[in-house]
């Protein structure tokens, strides 16, 4: 079990502040966030690389928080593998052996686990990137730790290695039932892997909850931005509307005091014909601008002034005919607009 | 767009007919030739004056064969401390970020800066009686003025900055995160400088070495303000050049070149590769 109390950073230009993290034993857990917002910080603050200037860090209810890195029983694997290139394949996965009383007494079925009998004689710059990714991974685990932290392990890979080294990752983890803190900033890598996550930003944590929780339920606006809600508009619920300059949208409330409202762009639907309309909230625009993405289209709409971002097909957009300047119709179903609490940002102009 | 003639003629063949030559080109084939005449030129005459007559007298000659002796023994003695107190030093530079860093780092190489007669006489004049410095090295009987002691202090001072710097590149060069996860599989600062950083970093720190030495050991100025005996062999090149003529002064000068180019060529040899050990 990894748990972070209060914990504070302070660096010359940037400060990680008031982390409060838990990881449970056995859990896969993603710390996600853009590249900048702390995450390597604190991943070596956890192992030790790193002084902390406030708070504790706990591994398996023991505080670590001024141990050495030695004496702390933590295995990291990077992007960049970290491979010793002077050793030889055999060399780096046995180096922790001789420090570690803990240690795997025979790494025979490790090294089979993973594939590499072939390569133990091998030097690090002759194996492809999975093949380290695979090496690093034996290294870490021969020592038997009792946390593995994962800083962006499969960023650096091609696509071929990337989806084998997540499988891996996914059934070692099943297997073993080792305590997995994982860094990325893909959010499908952590909905594959983990069970928690936490979205950092700026050196705080913007929000924890199940992986399904912050992509359904994002609470701030960095976190619903991050999640893919990219329609974000403050606004003021009343019963069951939420009001956006002068639009009104119909919305499934909540329990609490919401400011603002966001959409995902897949959740609005666009043609040139007027809705239906039933349950859902029918809304007519100018379409501003298409934004081609390869197999779809990024399409921005303009509706009193205020900008939608929607996504369509360009199977759709072809056959319906759909071009910028033209008059189009929306269509939103209430559940698919999220309440949120967040800050209340400028209303987005059409560009 | 308008075609010529010359726009429609197939381009000639590489090596045929005249070759124009890039203006930039040129000038910088002639400032290399010049720089290269420029060094090279003095140098081959210095050796291919003396007659080998000359050569084999002086190299037979006790008190050469001391001073060039002299020169290699102070020099590498200097490399050797430059090695035990630079070390730890160079990775501090090349690890850490505190407050007054590139203050340090320009300390460092002041000795680069400062003409060296001025080390010299700074040197001696901490050294005097006059001095606290000077009374605990009394003290403790250690002679500065016209020692070997003395010789190696001031060929430290002008050799430490080559030493520190090379070794603080080649420190930088072996990434930290390397040192973390050693760290993380259990083994100590000591083990982990010992079997991954040394390992990694030990040609900057033997390029370093011959830097160091090859500096202190052309090194004249700081040294004869010092000690003009013991004589190391720049000294006895200036002592011979001034009480008998270049004649006499030459065949030194070609021991002292030959040394300068077997300390070169080991330097080649152990400059960092490319397949990343620095």
């Amino acid at each position: 079990m990894i748990r972070v109390e209060d914990l504070s950073i302070v660096l010359p230009g940037f400060a990680l502040e008031d982390i409060d993290l838990q990881v449970d034993p056995g859990e896969a857990f993603a710390l996600l966030g853009p590249t900048g917002a702390g995450k390597t910080l604190l991943l070596e603050a956890i192992i030790g690389v790193v002084p902390v200037t406030r708070g504790r860090i706990l591994i398996d209810g023991r505080n670590m928080t001024g141990l050495p890195p030695e004496r702390r029983r933590i295995g990291i694997l990077y992007q960049d593998h970290a491979l010793f290139p002077h050793l030889s394949v055999a060399e780096n996965i046995a180096y922790g052996q001789r420090y570690c009383t803990s240690a795997l007494p025979d790494l025979g079925p490790l090294i089979e686990r993973l594939g590499l009998q072939r390569l133990l004689e091998r030097r690090i710059h002759t194996l492809s990137g999975g093949e380290k990714q695979r090496v690093a991974l034996a290294r870490s685990l021969a020592v038997a730790p009792s946390v593995l932290l994962l800083d962006e392990p499969l960023t650096a890979l091609d696509p071929n290695f990337r989806e084998d080294i997540r499988s891996l990752l996914k059934t070692l983890h099943r297997d073993t039932g080792i305590t997995l803190l994982m860094v990325t900033h893909d959010f499908s890598e952590a909905h594959f892997m983990a069970q928690r996550t936490a979205v950092m930003n700026r050196g705080r944590i913007e929000q924890v909850g199940t992986v399904d929780a912050i992509f359904d339920r994002p609470e701030t606006p960095f976190v619903a931005d991050f999640v893919g809600m990219k329609n974000f508009f403050p606004a003021v619920i009343e019963e069951k509307e939420a009001v956006i300059g002068s639009m009104r949208l119909r919305c499934n409330p909540r329990e609490g005091d919401f400011h603002a409202v966001a959409i995902r762009p897949e959740n609005i639907r666009i043609r040139k014909e007027p809705f239906d309309g039933g349950t859902e909230n029918c809304l007519e625009g100018k379409l501003v601008r298409i934004l081609n993405r390869g197999f779809y289209a990024d399409v921005r709409v303009d509706v009193k002034g205020i900008s939608f971002r929607a996504i369509d097909t360009r199977r759709h957009l072809n056959r319906t005919a759909l071009a910028e300047g033209e008059s189009v119709h929306l269509a939103i179903a209430p559940e698919d607009i999220h309440l949120m609490r967040g800050r209340k940002p400028e209303l987005k102009a059409p560009s | 767009m308008r075609k010529t003639i010359d726009d429609a003629l197939p381009l000639p063949p590489p090596g045929s007919g005249r070759r124009r030559v890039d203006p930039f080109l040129g000038i910088a084939l002639a400032a290399s030739a010049i720089i290269m005449a420029f060094i090279l030129l003095p140098l081959v005459e210095m050796v291919v004056q003396p007659s080998v007559e000359d050569l084999r007298e002086t190299w037979s000659d006790p008190d050469v064969i001391r001073a060039i002796g002299m020169s290699l023994y102070t020099s590498g003695t200097a490399a050797l401390i430059a090695f035990v107190l630079g070390t730890p030093f160079a990775y501090l530079m090349a690890r850490k970020h505190f407050p007054g860093k590139r203050l340090v780092e320009s300390v460092v190489d002041l000795p680069i800066m400062i003409p060296h007669p001025v080390v010299g006489i700074a040197l001696l004049s901490m050294a005097g009686r006059h001095h606290w410095f000077g009374r605990i090295l009394d003290q403790l009987n250690i002679q500065i003025m016209g020692t070997v002691t003395g010789i190696v202090c001031v060929l430290t001072f002008v050799g430490l900055p080559f030493y520190i710097n090379a070794v603080k590149t080649g420190f930088e060069a072996v990434p930290a995160r390397l040192e973390t996860v050693s760290r993380s599989l259990g083994a100590s600062p000591w083990s982990t400088f010992f079997r991954i950083t040394l390992p990694l970093a030990w040609r900057s720190m033997l390029v370093g070495l011959i830097m160091c030495m090859a500096r202190a050991v052309s090194e004249f100025g700081a040294v004869v303000i010092v000690a003009y005996h013991p004589m190391v062999a720049p000294v006895m090149i200036y002592e011979r050049f001034t009480a008998y003529g270049l004649k006499y002064s030459q065949p030194v000068a070609v021991g002292l070149i030959m040394v300068c180019l077997v300390l070169f060529l080991l330097l080649r040899w152990a400059s960092p590769r490319k397949d990343g050990t620095a």
